[in-house]
Parts: C-alpha cells; sequence; structure tokens
C-alpha cells in the first residue's frame, strides 16, 4: 500500500490531469458545519500548516469504498446536521459515519451501504441520532482545486475546502464532483462489524508517552481507570475531557511538533485529546497518544458522553490499524 | 536531570506512527545547526514512508506511515541517522524582521499579570521584551506562527493555567523563554503584552509567512496613533476574557 504523502500526492496529479468535474450538488440550507476533507494535508508541517482530514477516518474511508472511491478522495464531513443538498444529477452516493437522521425526498436514507440518488432529489441531514459526524461520498469523489497539495477544509486556516479558502459550506454553493472510475465498487454495503455504535461508552487505546513517568501514580491510576466525560469544548483541533484532576510534575515544555491523537494535559489537570485541526507544535506535558482509530472514535462522541483511556503496546495497535487499512487496498 | 532517562539525543515513542527525536534540553541558538541537517537527512532516509517533519526548538517530531515502516524500524533508522550526524556551519546573519508593536492593557491584557510575577513595572516589562533581538527558531503551532528565542530571563512567566479560546490576531505574547506574534485567531495559553501591525500570514504569498526560521526580529514599540496609521487593529480584548 503506498504511502499517505504519495497518496496525496497522485491525488494531485490526477486533479491536475484529468478536469471532467460537474456539478452535483446545490446547498439548500448549510447547517453549522459541513466541509470537505480528503485523507489531510502532509509535509507541510514545518510552516505550521496543520494536518486536517477526516475527524474519523472510519466513517470516512467506509463512505469513500462504499461509492467506489480510491482511499484519499475528497468526501463531504457533515457535524452535527443541518444540511440539506439538492442533487443536480443522477448521482451515486454512500453516508457512513454518525447517524445524522439522514432523509432521501423524505425517506430515511439507509447508512453504510451504496445508494443511487436521481437528479432533483434532495438529500437531508437533521441532528445527531447516534453519533456526531457523517461522511457523504459520491462516486467520483467532490473535486476542488488543491491547496498546499490537498482539498482538505481547515476553516480556521483558511485552506482547502470547495474554494480553497477554507470555508464551510454556505447556502447557495454549487459542489463540483469528478468522473466516477470505471472500477465501481466492489461492495454494496459495509459488514455489520464496521457499523459502530457511537452512543455506547467509549474504550479508546492510548500509547504511553515520554512524560507517562512525570505524572504521580495516583494520576496515572485514574487517568486510566476514572470515567472521563466529553467536554463542550470540543471541535475538530481538540476534545477536552473532563474527571480526575491529573497532577504533573512538569508545568510545561519547550514547544515541539504534537502527533495526531495526543492527549497533553495542562496544569488545570483536565486532558485534551488533540485531533486533525490541532495546532502542529504545542507545550504541555502529555500522557501520550490514542491510536488514529481511537481519535476517529473520540471525534464522534458527544458532549456529555463517556470514554476510558487504554494504555496499550504499540504491536497490538499497529495490528488493528494495519486490519483497518487493508479494508481499503484493494 | 540526572541518570539515564536524560542522555541525549534520545527517542521518544510519539504514538504509532512517530517518534519524537530529543536533541537537547535547553533552548540555544546553536541547537538548530544541529536540527536542520537531521531533518534533511530524514528526509533521504525514510523516502515515500515519510509523512511529515516538525522542527523544532529542542526537537524533530518525525511523522511515518506505519503501513509502511513498523514503528521499530523507523527507530532503527533514526538511531543510524543520528550515530554520525553532524552540525551545519554556522551561517551568520538572516535578515532583521521589525514588527511594530502597540503595547496596552486594552491588547495586551496579561501586562499587568507579567509586571506582577516579576516584580518591573509596565514600562520595564515594555522595554524588556522590545530591547532584545530575537531568533526565530521554529514555525509552528499555527500558519506563520514564529517561536522566538531568547526572552530575556526577567520575563520569564508559565503559561496561563487554562488557554484562552480566542486570542486575536496580531497578539505579541511570551511564554517561559518564548516570545510570538499569533498571525491567526487560535486558542493560546500565552501571556498578551501587545499587538503587532506586520501582516504575519499572506496565503497568497510565497511561503505564506513572513517570518522563516533563523530570521532575526525585533520588537519596535509604537503609539496607538503610529498602529492605527500603520492598519492595526485597536479591537480591544472582551471584557473576562
Amino acid at each position: 500500500m503506498k504511502s499517505v504523502m504519495k497518496r496525496a500526492m497522485d491525488r494531485v496529479t490526477n486533479s491536475e490531469t484529468n478536469k471532467y468535474t460537474v456539478i452535483g450538488f446545490r446547498v439548500e440550507r448549510a447547517g453549522p458545519l459541513a466541509q470537505l476533507e480528503d485523507a489531510g494535508r502532509f509535509g507541510v508541517r514545518r510552516l505550521g500548516v496543520t494536518q486536517g482530514g477526516p475527524a474519523d477516518l472510519h466513517g470516512w474511508a467506509w463512505a469513500n469504498h462504499l461509492a467506489g472511491n480510491p482511499w484519499g478522495t475528497a468526501a463531504l464531513e457533515i457535524t452535527f446536521g443541518g444540511l440539506t443538498l439538492v442533487a443536480e444529477r443522477d448521482l451515486t452516493l454512500a453516508v457512513a459515519g454518525a447517524d445524522l437522521a439522514a432523509t432521501l425526498d423524505g425517506q430515511a436514507l439507509p447508512l453504510w451501504q451504496r445508494v443511487q440518488c436521481r437528479e432533483g432529489q434532495r438529500l437531508a441531514f437533521a441532528m445527531p441520532a447516534n453519533g456526531l459526524r457523517a461522511y457523504l461520498a459520491v462516486a467520483g469523489g467532490f473535486a476542488a482545486e488543491p491547496v498546499l497539495g490537498s482539498v482538505a477544509c481547515v476553516v480556521r486556516e483558511g485552506l482547502g475546502g470547495f474554494d480553497g479558502r477554507g470555508s464551510k459550506l454556505a447556502e447557495g454553493d454549487r459542489l463540483a464532483v469528478g468522473e466516477p472510475s470505471s472500477a465501481g465498487a466492489s461492495l454494496n454495503a459495509a459488514p455489520d462489524e464496521a457499523r459502530i455504535d457511537y452512543r455506547a461508552p467509549a474504550r479508546l487505546p492510548l500509547l504511553p508517552g515520554a512524560q507517562v513517568g512525570d505524572f504521580t501514580g495516583q494520576s496515572l491510576f485514574r487517568a486510566f481507570n476514572a470515567t472521563w466525560h466529553v467536554d463542550d469544548r470540543a471541535d475538530r483541533m481538540g476534545v477536552r475531557l473532563t474527571g480526575p484532576r491529573l497532577q504533573c510534575r512538569i508545568g510545561s515544555l519547550v514547544s515541539e511538533g504534537i502527533g495526531l491523537g495526543a492527549v497533553q494535559v495542562p496544569p488545570d489537570g483536565q486532558p485534551i485529546a488533540l485531533l486533525n485541526d490541532r495546532q502542529t507544535i504545542g507545550g504541555y506535558p502529555r500522557l501520550g497518544a490514542l491510536t488514529p482509530l481511537a481519535a476517529s472514535r473520540l471525534a464522534q462522541c458527544l458532549p456529555g458522553q463517556e470514554v476510558r483511556l487504554a494504555a496499550v503496546s504499540s504491536e497490538g495497535a499497529l495490528a488493528a490499524y494495519r486490519r483497518f487499512c487493508e479494508t481499503f487496498s484493494g | 536531570m540526572s541518570g539515564e532517562g536524560a542522555r541525549l539525543p534520545r527517542l521518544e515513542s510519539a504514538g504509532l506512527d512517530g517518534w519524537m527525536v530529543r536533541l537537547f534540553e535547553r533552548i540555544e541558538e546553536t541547537n538548530l545547526a544541529w536540527i536542520t541537517p537531521l531533518t534533511r537527512r530524514c528526509e533521504a532516509a525514510f523516502g515515500d514512508a515519510l509523512v511529515d517533519l516538525v522542527p523544532s526548538y529542542t526537537t524533530l517530531l518525525v511523522v511515518f506511515d506505519p503501513l509502511r515502516l513498523s514503528p521499530e524500524e523507523a527507530r532503527r533508522r533514526l538511531l543510524a541517522l543520528l550515530g554520525d550526524l553532524a552540525p551545519d556551519e554556522p551561517t551568520e546573519g538572516g535578515e532583521v524582521r521589525e514588527l511594530p508593536t502597540w503595547y496596552d492593557e486594552s491588547v495586551g491584557p496579561d501586562l499587568a499579570r507579567v509586571a506582577e510575577h516579576t516584580g518591573l513595572s509596565v514600562e520595564a516589562v515594555i522595554d524588556c521584551h522590545a530591547g532584545t533581538l530575537y531568533r526565530v527558531f521554529a514555525l509552528g503551532f499555527a500558519p506563520g506562527f514564529a517561536f522566538m528565542g531568547l526572552l530575556d530571563e526577567r520575563l520569564e512567566v508559565p503559561r496561563l493555567a487554562t488557554p484562552r479560546q480566542r486570542v486575536p490576531v496580531n497578539s505579541v505574547a511570551i511564554a517561559g523563554r518564548q516570545t510570538a506574534a499569533y498571525p491567526t485567531v487560535t486558542p493560546g495559553g500565552w501571556n498578551l503584552l501587545g499587538r503587532t501591525s506586520a501582516r504575519l500570514f499572506d496565503r497568497d504569498r510565497e511561503g505564506f509567512s513572513l517570518l522563516a526560521v533563523g530570521d532575526r526580529v525585533r520588537f519596535v514599540p509604537v503609539d496607538r496613533t503610529a498602529f492605527e496609521a500603520q492598519g492595526g487593529d485597536t479591537t480591544p480584548m472582551e471584557a473576562g476574557r
């Protein structure tokens, strides 16, 4: 399987050589946050430019896979709901990730499977019924001009998205789509085990980091045994967890790079798990890093939901991540 | 620091797809001469398996594709690179950039807190901050956000216990022995002293960022009138922040 970076480069090449795009949808109602996400923006973090990409890799990858798209294709990430799209042509699509009570012309839209949508039909996402972020993929992918190698939309940085300036969807936007690949999708629907019940308490695998020994013994015990609650201060940058106050013997570090899923603990003792749009560098001590799939799982949690942190070894976590990626490498 | 764990350089786990190469404990201008060649050598040694590199004051975060390279193999390659790493020749200069800055409580709400913490007057805090020529050590945190040092040790204050959710564009700030100006609105835990009128980040400018690693930077105090004339934003921080 090709590297993430190589895949991102291939995508850019494709968009330059293949200018086939047509309008797929018109935005009738925008909702709080809907944005374009490919795999993310790589190789530019030294400029201070963040990674971006889907907050829930699992839902995003399944939506693309079911729509017949290769890994890295741009899909729409719809947070919370409130979005209504009108199809401007016949389209093949798939919605995976959160259940936002989506409907197609008023009829419940089946999730985690390929669906045919006809010109003029209304695709509406209401509000969270299970999870927080839904992914809409269309056969051929959504199309936009890449900025620094990616169309990933980062609102805070003003980069990517349909306009290249990091804008979330707005009423009246017309969304371009690319040409469907001739191969098409091999699977019509995701297996049951891929359909996550996001309402269930989440167990989040975490790889302990270098500062783990700087936390007090009692804090470490609490970190991995307490029930944490997802705070309402949660977005694509990071998710705060509230619970017992963790104490670290070091208050801050010289600022250094931060990976996806890093769990930092500011002096107030309440951890923050950092997601795709996180700052590239920071100086709070860290418990460690959530695995990529754990960060994805956390991104589907609503405020108030319960999560637990579970220290794991890199061997087990790597095997699980490789199994996940192999599903989409065909 | 003491004991086995303190030996440098060392590799620290940074998740499934990353190693933190810790080269130094402290911020020194000479660190760059080692971190820069290591960054170059990682590009060659990891090739297609390299996802990203994040150099900073004392560290280099190496992010790789765990589908192509196990963490153990990535670690082996990094140890080999570190084994015969040689520093770059020291370079003189880099451009001196001047950042016109309005130091005022309305846009620098931590001035009084810093003064109290350091035992200096507000005027002395400003003189001290503006009286130092800084070096850009890294870009990070946000596009065009330049980490600069070294701040005079008399101004050393910790970060805020709880970061602000919204720091205004162009805020000039300090934390520890570091100083910076915020190119975009972001959350932030640094102490705000004032605001600059410089255009720090421009997506249509090559390289995006006004400041580059290695540049020297001076903050130049200006009054409100000059700040406004330069296009500076005088909107005060919200009460209670």
